[in-house]
């Protein structure tokens, strides 16, 4: 099942980053994983929350451009080369991968990362197939 | 000529050339008819203030043939400006009008030293552009060597400007500076080449400019007027002082008016160039509003010419850009936004780095254009760059920014910033 990301585009302006953390720690949001992707001029922010709806409509409320994107939670062992068996699953599956981040905290002892594909479903298909699990 | 001389000139060709205009052009006369004027009543440049004033709308309005005062069949030639604004204006010329003009633009090529000795490289675009074939016909009036190269091929132009020991080298002032690091590239230094002028026009260009690309070509930067509209380049072009560029006025009379009233004002204050032709034939223009903001000056020259200076363009009077020679109004842009489905909320900045005008264009992201991938917002800033270009004929960086990011003074949005210095 996909997890839920909040994607939020930020302008390279000063205290711009610390203004979305602060609105989210005002409304009680708490974050799990955070990535941001930047560029000369702007960046793109990767959040996922515990309450993604209402982070939404707090960060909409001052006209931030935010959106949701649906993303692949998948486990992978705590160990080297967790992740890089993942990857080589996708890769034989001529499934592109545009981005991935970690979570913060590990589950059931495994990493989490958080993939995002461009079709999720057959990601997750072949994933479970090799035998990984989703959050 | 003394001045009191070139004024009676002035005089006595106006009185004709409105004569001929009130005759020979429907639409003219009627703007006069309007306003009570009567051929009559102009008996000197005492009186040109009783004209009417003619815009680029109505020579778009009169498109094609509304301004032409002599029959067709008397015409050999038109040129056109690049009508990016929307129509194309055209001028007509008969044989005389071509002569005049390249008489005008030979005057210039011999201000910068020019003479029958000189190999003359002509890197304007030929074509409907004025700026190929006005030097080229001022060049061959002064009995130099010219080198018809049109715009671009650079490899070209450098190779001829080598073998054949070109002299004078005539094009934009980007393209000169572009010529001059390419010379550089290719590892000559600015004492190999053979030039030792260079007219250089259509575009702004700033004293800083002039002097890089003297220093880079090893020559003299002199810089050279002219619109369509009033035959082309050489209307006003610089002498060795290079302290503004002479009118060449027993062809066009000069006013400076101020923009919003239209009242003239004195030499030496700021405000709109008119220009009035005084003897053409087909395509006669009575105080034409060039747009272009200017300062008029009748100092004594230390080159010894009389006719008036005009200041290098500082601006428009209308919210025109000229960038890279081309001209650039932010409502295409705004028509573009549209086009491609952003809101019209963006900011046109324009600059000068080394040498070369930029254009960015920053435009707010609409809320359902997010996307949350880098490639996928550089591919929308691709396709609206795209075509931005389209439209203009010149290539913009768009920057897609953030919903209300842009700033809005007393609600409406600052559309243009131009950080290009031309007055230095």
């Amino acid at each position: 099942m996909a997890i839920k990301q909040l994607t939020v585009f930020v302008e390279n302006s000063r205290g711009r980053l610390a203004e979305i953390t602060g609105l989210l720690a005002a409304h009680d949001i708490n974050m799990r994983a955070l990535s941001i992707a930047d560029t000369q001029d702007y960046g793109i922010l990767r959040l996922i929350v515990n309450d993604t709806e209402k982070a939404m409509r707090v960060l909409r409320e001052k006209d931030m451009l935010v959106q949701i994107t649906d993303i692949v939670g998948l486990k992978v062992p705590d160990r080297p080369g967790g992740l890089s068996g993942a990857l080589t699953v996708l890769d034989q599956a001529e499934i592109n991968l545009e981005y991935l981040y970690a979570f913060f905290t590990n589950v059931d002892d495994s990493a989490v990362v958080a993939l995002r594909v461009e079709d999720n479903a057959a990601a997750e298909k072949v994933l479970r197939d090799a035998g990984y699990s989703m959050i | 000529m003394p001045a009191e001389r070139i004024r009676d000139l002035q005089s006595e060709k106006l009185t004709s050339q409105v004569r001929h205009v009130y005759d020979h052009v429907p639409y003219y006369r009627s703007l006069m008819d309007q306003k009570g004027v009567r051929p009559e009543d102009i008996r000197g440049i005492k009186d040109i203030g009783k004209l009417p004033f003619l815009s680029k709308e109505d020579l778009r309005e009169t498109y094609p043939y509304g301004m032409l005062a002599v029959p067709l069949s008397d015409c050999v030639r038109i040129q056109s400006t690049s009508g990016t604004t929307g129509k194309r204006v055209i001028a007509y010329y008969t044989q005389h009008d071509v002569d005049l003009w390249e008489e005008c633009c030979a005057r210039a090529i011999v201000a910068a030293g020019g003479s029958r000795e000189d190999v003359v490289q002509v890197c304007y675009g030929y074509g409907l552009f004025t700026g190929g074939p006005g030097l080229n016909g001022g060049s061959h009036k002064v009995g130099s060597l010219t080198l018809p190269m049109s715009s671009g091929n650079t490899d070209r132009q450098i190779q001829f400007m080598m073998d054949l020991k070109a002299t004078i080298l005539c094009c934009t002032p980007s393209y000169a500076s572009y010529i001059g690091e390419s010379l550089k590239e290719s590892g000559y230094k600015p004492e190999d080449n053979f030039l030792k002028a260079g007219i250089f026009g259509a575009e702004p260009w700033t004293e800083e400019m002039r002097r890089d690309i003297e220093r880079l070509l090893g020559i003299k930067a002199y810089d050279i007027y002219g619109l369509t509209e009033t035959s082309g380049p050489g209307v006003a072009f610089e002498c060795a002082a290079q302290n503004g560029m002479h009118i060449n006025e027993d062809h066009f009379y000069a006013e400076i008016i101020d923009p919003a009233t239209g009242e003239p004002l004195p030499d030496g204050e700021k405000g709109e160039l008119v220009f009035t032709s005084l003897d053409k034939e087909a395509f006669p223009l009575l105080r034409y509003r060039t747009r272009d903001i200017c300062v008029l000056t009748r100092e004594k020259c230390s080159c010894g010419r009389t006719h008036v200076r005009m200041s290098k363009p500082m601006g428009r009077s209308d919210d025109m850009m000229i960038i890279r020679g081309v001209n650039v109004f932010p409502s295409q842009i705004e028509a573009v936004l549209l086009k491609e489905g952003y809101a019209p909320n963006y900011l046109i900045e324009v600059d000068r780095v080394n040498n070369s005008d930029t254009l960015d264009v920053y435009v707010e992201l609409l809320p359902e254009q997010f996307t949350d991938t880098v490639g996928g917002i550089t591919a929308m800033e691709k396709k609206l760059a795209g075509a931005i270009r389209t439209m203009l004929g010149i290539g913009p960086i768009v920057h897609l920014v953030a919903p209300k990011s842009i700033k809005r003074s007393e609600g409406k949005a600052v559309r243009v910033i131009d950080k290009r210095k031309l007055h230095d």
